[in-house]
């Protein structure tokens, strides 16, 4: 065979125009967000939708509702911070938060394998009732289905919330103007490590917790007290930068951030440097990113900062005028560097 | 953190930058060999830091990039078939062959799963003694020493349900390949820390000699490779051409004996496709006949036909240093980490991998 004709043969077929859906495709890079792009998007394409912020804002009336779901497929199920249960609650909640509104009413949806046992259903549910105490939600409707044994990873949840968005708030990326403060609420990369520790079996010279915490009362004091808020983001699948990205992306700016000024734990950052992960992609279920101008950066962090899980919320970095990248940073050696949106999922390196 | 934050900080960082400047009287080239070094060089724009008098030009040391598109092809022919259980490193997963990737044949149906090690594919073996456990070997001389001892557990253990599909690869016969190319423009080699960490660094030593180029084993973080460089540009500015050693901290001459010894017992030395630059005489490992039970490869009669790279990409000029990603046509239009032409785009640790998640403007 001459060459020129095996050439012709090769036919690397790329990720993102993969004829069957991979797991890279609900990782919260580029591939998901070009499945979003092209197919959801595409076929459901609604003003509303099209904002793609965490969740819709809809006029009623004189006012307006949040609205916003999310599944949760999760192993394990258990996990050092939480559980399924918590996290289908909280992670609609946050989604409403970063809204602006006050979270109301949530719907939850079961799909539970045949065999799956009765007593861990009762605790997944009770952390789902503790939960929506906690965060003052009520779970007002629901649904219930079971499938056959090894159709399904023992339990899905799904939940989808309706909050009230207040008079005068009005949170968007394109809200987003030259100059101002990008404040992150905590450290990162908890989740996901903690998560990771567990199914891979990767021991750890401590256990790392998952950050998995609601965020509707930190965000709610940030609107009290009046703070002139542009955007707002929970930082959730592809972590810090992908959530950066995601806000840039659908603006006319960039966003410069400084390596030194996030903070991440040390734990994080060794299983990190184990796996060859950085942990600006590592996933995360109780931090958020919060923009708005920056004579306003400071008295965000200070609020924040009252909080249990906002004690290390610091200003990374500033939102400047278009540059060759949506998001820069400066590196801890001083050099600046692309922060991009990753491909597909992050994958452990081999040495 | 202990032991990484020192080694990225800014004020050592301007320091050496400093030195460097002060010691360059001419215009130097030097190759760091290992995809780990690149990627860290791209990542914290230690290139742009340097006087430009310098250049720093990337090698063929990304393994999962120089994994030839055949045995690929093979690892997904043998991931395909009924009752088995393919295993191999995260990154390994999508690369793709000729049709093809591993994480394609999963999403497919079949069993790929990722391992941290050799010997967690050894735990599955004893643990699915119905199922064909493969276990897919990739990388340098720094992840051989695990696969053998695999191998040997698995024989202690009795095992007939594990095989393995080798891929290893040497570094110092790519290095002679590098280095008598007749355009080659090195005058200087930062040798990779964690391969020499295992093999230490004797078998350099006959290099930097017949070629006249001195060599540095260097490490990973921003600040060992700043120490690497200025190392080898005070060799070149005076004129000597040795092996010396920046890392230290976990290399010695001699390497690591044990390692090394379970190494030869299991493998041997073989001639090896590279992806991307071609057949290298004896830069590859195989089974030795005694454990050829564990091989994959006889195993499952799986055929695979040469495949040869687009025209258009030019991986082998990448791999061999005389051009940089940004001097390909395809590069971030035709060819990206989702549509990945050649070796080095495929791994996160390939030269043109790095340029494109650090480098290429796509701003507004």
């Amino acid at each position: 065979m001459n060459n020129s004709r095996i050439t012709e043969m090769i036919c690397p077929i790329p990720l993102s125009d993969h004829p069957e859906i991979t797991m890279a495709h609900g990782g919260g890079g580029r591939l998901m967000n070009d499945l979003i792009d092209r197919i959801m998007l595409k076929a459901f394409t609604n003003p509303i939708l099209d904002k793609r912020h965490d969740g819709a804002a809809i006029a009623v009336g004189e006012g307006r509702l949040a609205f916003a779901t999310d599944s949760h497929v999760i192993t394990p199920l258990f996990f050092p911070g939480g559980d399924i249960g918590a996290l289908s609650v909280y992670g609609t909640v946050n989604d409403l938060a970063m809204c602006g509104a006050d979270a109301r009413w949530l719907s939850a949806a079961f799909i539970i394998e045949e065999g799956f046992s009765m007593k861990t259903l009762w605790k997944v549910v009770l952390s789902m009732a503790e939960a929506s105490l906690k965060t003052g939600v009520s779970i007002v409707t629901g649904d219930t289905k079971v499938v056959d044994r090894g159709k399904g990873d023992g339990i899905y949840i799904n939940t989808a919330g309706i909050g009230i968005i207040p008079a005068g708030v009005d949170i968007a990326p394109s809200r987003i103007r030259e100059g101002d403060a990008v404040v992150l609420s905590g450290d990162i990369g908890r989740h996901g490590i903690a998560v990771m520790a567990i199914r891979e079996g990767i021991q750890l010279e401590s256990t790392i917790r998952s950050d998995l915490a609601p965020l509707d009362s930190m965000a709610g004091d940030l609107l009290r007290e009046g703070l002139d808020i542009h955007c707002m983001r929970d930082l959730t699948r592809g972590g810090l930068a992908s959530g950066l990205n995601e806000i840039a992306s659908m603006t006319d700016c960039s966003i410069r951030i400084e390596e030194n000024l996030i903070p991440v734990h040390d734990e994080v950052l060794g299983a990190c440097e184990i796996l060859g992960f950085d942990p600006l992609y590592v996933a995360n279920e109780g931090r958020f990113v919060v923009i708005l101008p920056r004579e306003n950066g400071d008295r965000a962090v200070e609020i924040l900062r009252r909080h249990d899980n906002g004690r290390q919320a610091e200003i990374i970095g500033f939102v400047e005028k278009p540059s060759y990248a949506d998001v820069l940073m400066i590196s801890s050696i001083g050099s600046e560097r692309i922060i991009d949106m990753l491909s597909g999922e992050q994958l452990p390196r081999i040495c | 953190m202990k032991y990484v934050s020192e080694y990225r900080d800014k004020e050592s960082a301007l320091k050496y930058t400093g030195l460097i400047k002060k010691l360059v009287t001419r215009e130097w080239s030097i190759m760091e060999v290992c995809g780990g070094q690149t990627h860290t060089i791209v990542k914290y724009g230690i290139d742009q830091l340097l006087p430009d008098s310098v250049t720093l030009i990337h090698g063929p040391g990304c393994p999962v990039c120089v994994t030839p598109i055949e045995l690929i092809d093979q690892a997904i022919s043998i991931a395909g078939l009924e009752n088995v259980i393919l295993c191999s490193f995260g990154d390994m997963l999508r690369v793709p062959g000729s049709c093809s990737d591993l994480l394609g044949v999963k999403a497919s149906g079949g069993d790929v799963r990722m391992v941290y090690s050799p010997i967690d594919a050894i735990a599955i073996a004893a643990g699915n003694p119905e199922k064909e456990i493969v276990f897919f070997a990739v990388g340098f001389e720094t992840t051989a020493p695990v696969t053998a001892a695999a191998v040997l557990q698995a024989e202690h253990l009795g095992l007939d349900n594990f095989s393995m599909l080798v891929s290893h690869v040497l570094v110092p016969p790519a290095i002679e390949v590098v280095l008598s190319g007749e355009d080659c423009a090195i005058q200087g080699f930062l040798a990779a820390g964690h391969v020499c960490t295992v093999m230490g660094y004797t078998e350099y030593e006959p290099i930097a000699e017949k070629y006249g180029v001195p060599i540095v084993v260097t490490g990973f973080e921003p600040l060992d490779i700043l120490e690497g460089i200025h190392m080898c540009l005070k060799q070149l500015e005076e004129g000597r051409t040795d092996v010396e050693n920046q890392y230290l901290r976990s290399v010695s001459r001699e390497g690591n004996r044990t390692a090394i010894e379970i190494m030869r017992r299991v493998f041997e030395i073989t001639d090896r496709k590279w992806r991307g630059i071609g057949r290298i005489p004896g830069s590859g490992l195989r089974l030795r006949e005694r454990f050829a039970r564990f091989d994959a490869g006889k195993k499952y009669e799986v055929s695979s036909h040469e495949v040869d790279e687009p025209e258009i990409c030019i991986s082998g000029e990448v791999l061999r240093g005389n051009k940089k990603p940004l001097e390909c046509a395809a590069f971030g239009n035709v060819c990206t980490p989702e549509h990945p032409l050649g070796a080095p785009m495929v791994s996160a640790e390939g030269a043109c991998a790095a340029y494109y998640r650090y480098r290429l403007a796509r701003g507004k």
